[in-house]
């Protein structure tokens, strides 16, 4: 009988590396998966990029003519973009957690659940892929801002900053979403809640108009809302001019710490998701 | 792990699971031998699944023990699920991606080293019969193709005990043979105990060593199909055996609620 064991492996520096490189390897292969469900299926990423677009051209062009919303020295269309930008990859990350619902409903999630991967490796996996999605759908929604005449900040350092910036929100959210998933459990409920956080969620942030606008106790909400973050960090690296109002360095530490946190709640949730 | 060879693959001891109020499985007690084919009869509801679940680690029991391979179910759930395979009751193959990918996924999960996957997929498919679809995707197989595939990948990190939940439901004839080919072939070839659930009593008597029957959570017999049989009379068939085990509580057997009845039934093909 031959049992899969690491029973030659008894030296804990062999031990340590073998159970490093499998779980690299765990996280790799969910992520590909992912991906490859992308590639057979591209359309739907154009499809979800409409929406933001339509936002830049529509909404932006309009209120291009209000003045004073945007801080001096910037016009509204680069304070804008940098919002959109967020939304977008919320948009896309916020219905991530289906996927497992659909997973769940067949024995998809089943299969992956009795492998050995630590289900911190299938949830960071599945993270990832999310962040690759909203890095692709944010590419565009960045070009288009560069063609509308947004003062994009286009130095690589920059630009790489924004990429990592939307991969760590897009992270985020969707490691939110699927939490929620797996405490809902059902399609219908988990569309619903979706739908019924997006938009505080991104009114309630700096996304389209200053935090000093709001009343006081959006002032507050906002405060708590990862998005805000995001965006902060997002308009000061993207747009020539624009000043991050937290620090760069504070936006992405509040960013990685509650991803962290998410990827850990999601990672029992899931495996709770069966039973 | 079963260094001296006597170990018996499976040892379930007064296992337990109780949802809210509801005992579905009522304190079982069984061993499995190394090789051996074994079934888990019942009508709907009866428990099946629930048990292949708690010795599947994906759910908890509410007491009892189990050993699977060795290794107990709770305090040893990782080593458990390196030692088994799969199938689920439900389709479990992705159907958004081709079987290469399945299997690959499959692969890096269970940490099969990089440079044997290619030789171990290919290896599986072509056991499985699927090596010229294997660049399709799942979506577009048939019944009978996703079935084999989830043998398939359920084989890859070759398990020492493999559970199939209802491996054959919903199968024509000639799939059916296929499936029950590929279990013997199992056990034959890599060794494999294989413990399954099914409806159908012509294939506990085409495969299986011995069966389990299970009634409202409770093993109410187990033993070979043969000595069941002699128990019943002379002529008597495994239907008879299911109908006397089963006599008492025809109420329940009416083919499960709803969604059970919904999510049985299922299909790949939806999820496009
Ligand atoms: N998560 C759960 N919560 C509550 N009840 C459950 C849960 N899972 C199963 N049950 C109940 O436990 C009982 C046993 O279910 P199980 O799926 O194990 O039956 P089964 O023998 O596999 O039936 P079938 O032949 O229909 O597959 C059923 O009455 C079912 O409704
Ligand atoms: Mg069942």
């Amino acid at each position: 009988m031959k049992y899969v064991v690491t029973a030659g492996l008894s030296h804990p520096a062999a031990r340590l590396t073998r159970a490093v490189s499998d779980y690299v390897m765990q996280v790799y292969g969910v992520f590909c998966a992912e991906l490859q469900k992308v590639r057979h299926d591209p359309v739907e990423l154009f499809t979800r990029a409409v929406q933001p677009l339509l936002w830049l051209l529509l909404f932006g062009m309009v209120m291009l003519r209000v003045s004073g919303l945007a801080p001096a020295g910037m016009s509204y269309l680069d304070y804008l973009s940098a919002g959109i930008l967020a939304q977008s990859v919320l948009f896309v990350a916020i219905f991530f957690g289906i996927s497992a619902i659909w997973d769940r409903d067949l024995g998809i999630l089943h299969r992956m659940l009795v492998s050995p991967a630590p289900r911190t490796a299938i949830v960071i996996g599945k993270a990832l892929a999310a962040s690759v999605r909203g890095m692709l759908q944010g590419g565009v929604v960045y070009v288009v801002a560069g063609l509308m005449g947004a003062n994009l900040n286009l130095s690589p350092l920059n630009i790489l900053g924004v990429m990592v910036l939307i991969g760590l929100g897009c992270g985020l959210f969707a490691t939110l979403s699927l939490s929620i998933a797996c405490i809902v459990k059902s399609r219908e409920r988990f569309m619903g809640i979706g739908q019924l956080i997006t938009m505080p969620v991104f009114f309630a942030s700096n996304a389209i108009y200053p935090i000093a606008l709001m009343p006081d106790w959006l002032k507050t909400v906002s405060t708590l809302n990862p998005l805000t973050y995001q965006v902060d960090a997002l308009r000061a690296l993207m747009i020539n001019g624009a000043h991050s109002q937290f620090g760069i360095v504070y936006d992405f530490a509040i960013l990685t710490v509650i991803a962290a946190a998410l990827v850990l709640l999601s990672s029992r949730l899931y495996s709770r998701m069966v039973a | 792990m079963g260094k001296n060879g006597k170990e018996p693959a499976l040892d379930v001891e007064e296992l337990e699971k109780i949802f809210g109020t509801f005992t579905a499985v009522d304190k079982v007690s069984f061993t499995v031998d190394k090789g051996e084919v074994f079934a888990l009869i019942g009508p709907n509801g009866a428990g099946k699944s629930t048990i292949i679940k708690m010795l599947t680690t994906l759910v908890p029991p509410t007491s009892g023990t189990a050993k699977v391979a060795g290794y107990d179910v709770v305090k040893q759930s990782t080593e458990v699920r390196k030692n088994i395979g799969y199938i689920p009751q439900l389709v479990s193959s992705d159907g958004a991606l081709t079987a290469r990918e399945n299997l690959l996924l499959s692969a890096r999960l269970y940490g099969v080293p990089r440079l044997e996957q290619e030789e171990r997929i290919r290896e599986a498919l072509d056991f499985m019969g699927l090596g010229q679809f294997s660049d399709r995707l799942v979506s577009s197989y048939s019944g009978g193709m996703i079935r084999r595939l989830e043998i398939a990948q359920s084989m890859l990190h070759r398990p020492s005990v493999i559970f199939m939940d209802e491996p054959t439901v919903g199968l024509d004839p000639v799939a059916r043979k296929a499936v029950w080919d590929h279990v013997r072939e199992l056990r034959g070839k890599y060794r494999m105990t294989i413990i399954l659930t099914t409806h159908y009593m012509d294939e506990v008597e085409e495969l299986c060593d011995r069966m389990a029957l299970i009634h409202y959570g409770q093993i109410v017999a187990v033993d070979t199909p043969a000595k069941l049989k002699e128990g019943i009379g002379k002529g008597a068939t495994l239907d008879d055996v299911f109908s006397k085990y089963m006599s008492n509580f025809e109420e329940n057997s009416e083919g499960g609620n709803y969604s059970e009845v919904r999510r049985n039934r299922r299909s790949i093909a939806s999820r496009s």
